[in-house]
């Protein structure tokens, strides 16, 4: 049994991994023990900054700390990043600051919190902001190493994680994890199965199901939507011609929707999207909300089926 | 502002004159005699033909403002701030965060008598490409800190260039100036209360009480009850001034030097529109530009052009 845990740990591993560099410091709103920048407060409580629960606040200090020179790591659940998107839009991504955000718990998988916790729009929102990079990892080895890219950056980033255990996929491959770079999990040459975060190891477990039936699924994990690795899509769209996208999120402006619009412009091919399907969430338990919204091994296999059948006969 | 200061408007008056304020906190801001006042009241006044001209040319713009905060920009940035024109970004500047950022003229009049731009960029306000956008913009103009454009922002930033001087050790400070409708945002409370927490005795804020908002009177929009009881309540250090008596100004900054221990602010009393008789106290004037005619009749009680209508 492979290892599991959560992208939120990552992110907590990531940071002390970076603690060296005296310019990082981190910016809590009162959910330090949730996203997991509390290990980080342990050690460096000098380097912590508490903001209460002002999450609008707490962007703009970070803003300020980037523009004197510092490296700011500013978390809070990924729904409440959102109260602050102005802020981030008008005092972050304009001046172009490298003021780094994590948003915790997003999607659907936080389940039982309900619908309010659910981020399921935090991807799209901060994709159509310029200047920013916008990731969302699938488990603790590539968020901490996207964490520590970070420090690479110019300017700001957004970066999803998740709160509840998912296999671990990248053990030992941290050579492959670069920023803007897919990696490809799994080849195959009947369609591509695009994922990031949660359902990524979703989307292996649904190509080993499809290689039952005798479909080679190749499977992508597509941590970062921006940028957009457009060449391995392209390469995808060529060597399997047709695509799923798989995302724990809204399929309106996420992954599937920076995976449509690059098609549509690149190279057009079939394309099925797995995401929420533009509706809220509930309280339930996290395997329980990805059946219900549809996002479960099973769903992504029937849209394999489906894209595969579109191909042009 | 008195006559001799409007005659003295007219004269070229060599605004390096005065000594640089020392850099420590504490210390008192330097001996004032009545020539340094009628110095900075003469800087002032040009600064306000500027805000005319600007906004004159762009036929948009943000006069009323500018002319309400300009007194306060003007002793700042030529008694207080430890900048150089020469080098903008210098790391241990202070910083002045504009959070007002429809002000903008006010600002770059001052950045422009202060050198850090030059009096033709001014003609580019509002202009494609210009130096001098809309609303400031740390990007595009030379000396300004923050951008700005949407209120209830600059405390919030300015907390964290305090922070970041705490960390580095350093005696720079940040000065923020606010709106009194801006202190509607709700965000200005979050950054209050957070700042008060922090102990931020490196950071001072400026209210601009001019007491109109976009469309109206502050008071018929949104009233603000008692704005010292609400910052002191917040853990601030509170202090009042007449916002367009420079001695009264160079006074509360140096009181606010004086507090170490805890962020200070000065809710300076001011009259939006100051300084040109159509435009006092008259919000038409929050966002919008005069014309010819209204151009030249303040230039003339500016005391720098003659009228010509």
């Amino acid at each position: 049994m492979s290892r599991m845990a959560a992208t939120r740990d990552g992110y907590g591993q990531g940071l002390l991994n970076i603690s060296g560099d005296e310019r990082v410091v981190v910016l809590e709103a009162d959910l330090g023990k949730s996203t997991k920048s509390l290990h980080f407060r342990k050690q460096f409580p000098e380097r912590t900054v508490s903001c209460g629960i002002g999450e609008q606040n707490m962007m703009l200090v970070a803003a300020g700390l980037a523009a004197s020179g510092y490296k700011p790591f500013a978390s809070t659940f990924a729904i409440f990043t959102e109260r602050a998107f102005e802020q981030i839009r008008n005092g972050v991504a304009r001046p172009n600051l490298p003021v780094h955000i994590c948003g915790s718990h997003g999607g659907t998988h936080t389940g039982t919190d309900g619908g309010s916790a659910q981020s399921i729009e935090d991807l799209a929102i901060y994709r159509t902001l310029p200047n920013m990079t916008v990731m969302h990892p699938c488990d603790d080895v590539s968020a901490a190493e996207l964490t520590r890219q970070c420090l690479d950056l110019a300017g700001p980033s957004y970066m999803r994680t998740a709160r509840n255990k998912t296999r671990v996929l990248h053990e030992k491959r941290i050579d492959d994890i670069k920023i803007g770079r897919g990696i490809v999990l799994r080849d195959g040459s009947d369609v591509c199965i695009i994922a990031c975060g949660v359902l990524v190891a979703k989307a292996l477990e649904a190509a080993e199901k499809l290689a039952g039936d005798g479909i080679d699924a190749c499977v992508v994990d597509m941590h970062t939507l921006k940028p957009l690795d457009g060449d391995l899509i392209n390469r995808m769209a060529a060597s399997t011609g047709c695509i799923v996208s798989a995302e724990d999120h809204s399929i309106i402006g996420g992954l599937g929707g920076a995976v449509a619009e690059h098609l549509s412009s690149n190279h057009p091919v079939p394309l099925e999207r797995v995401g929420v399907k533009d509706r809220f969430g509930e309280s339930g338990q996290a395997e329980e909300m990805l059946d219900l919204l549809g996002l479960n091994t099973g769903d992504i296999i029937k849209a394999a089926h489906k894209a595969i059948s579109r191909k042009s006969n | 502002m008195s006559n001799s200061s409007l005659l003295i408007g007219c004269l070229n008056v060599n605004v390096e004159r005065l000594p640089r304020k020392a850099t420590h906190r504490g210390e008192s801001v330097m001996a004032t005699t009545s020539a340094d006042i009628a110095n900075l009241e003469a800087i002032a006044t040009r600064c306000r033909a500027h805000i005319l001209r600007m906004t004159h040319r762009a036929a948009a713009g943000h006069p009323g403002g500018s002319l309400s905060e300009i007194d306060i920009l003007v002793a700042l940035y030529f008694s207080r701030l430890n900048v150089d024109p020469t080098v903008p970004k210098w790391e241990e500047r202070d910083r002045f965060i504009l959070s007002k950022g429809h002000a903008s003229p006010g600002m770059y009049a001052v950045l422009a008598e202060k050198g850090f731009i030059t009096e033709e960029d001014l003609s580019s306000y509002r202009v494609l490409g210009g130096v001098c956008q809309g609303h400031v913009d740390m990007k595009w103009t030379p000396g300004v800190d923050f951008s700005a454009g949407s209120l209830g922002m600059g405390l919030s930033f300015g907390i964290g260039t305090a922070i970041a001087a705490r960390l580095d050790g350093s005696e720079r400070s940040t000065w923020v100036m606010i709106g009194d409708g801006e202190m509607q945002e709700g965000s200005v409370w979050e950054a209050a209360m957070a700042a008060a927490h922090h102990e931020l005795g490196n950071l001072n804020v400026f209210v601009d009480k001019n007491n109109i908002q976009n469309d109206d009177f502050v008071e018929m929009q949104m009233r603000m009850f008692d704005i010292p009881a609400k910052w002191a309540g917040f853990g601030w250090a509170v202090r009042e001034c007449d916002g367009h008596d420079m001695q009264q100004i160079l006074d509360a900054i140096a009181w606010a030097d004086s507090i170490t221990d805890r962020p200070a602010v000065i809710i300076a009393n001011t009259i939006k529109g100051k300084g040109i008789s159509y435009m006092e106290n008259n919000p038409a004037f929050h966002g919008a530009a005069p014309n010819d005619e209204q151009l030249g009749i303040g230039l003339a009680e500016l005391g720098l052009f003659e009228v010509s209508v």
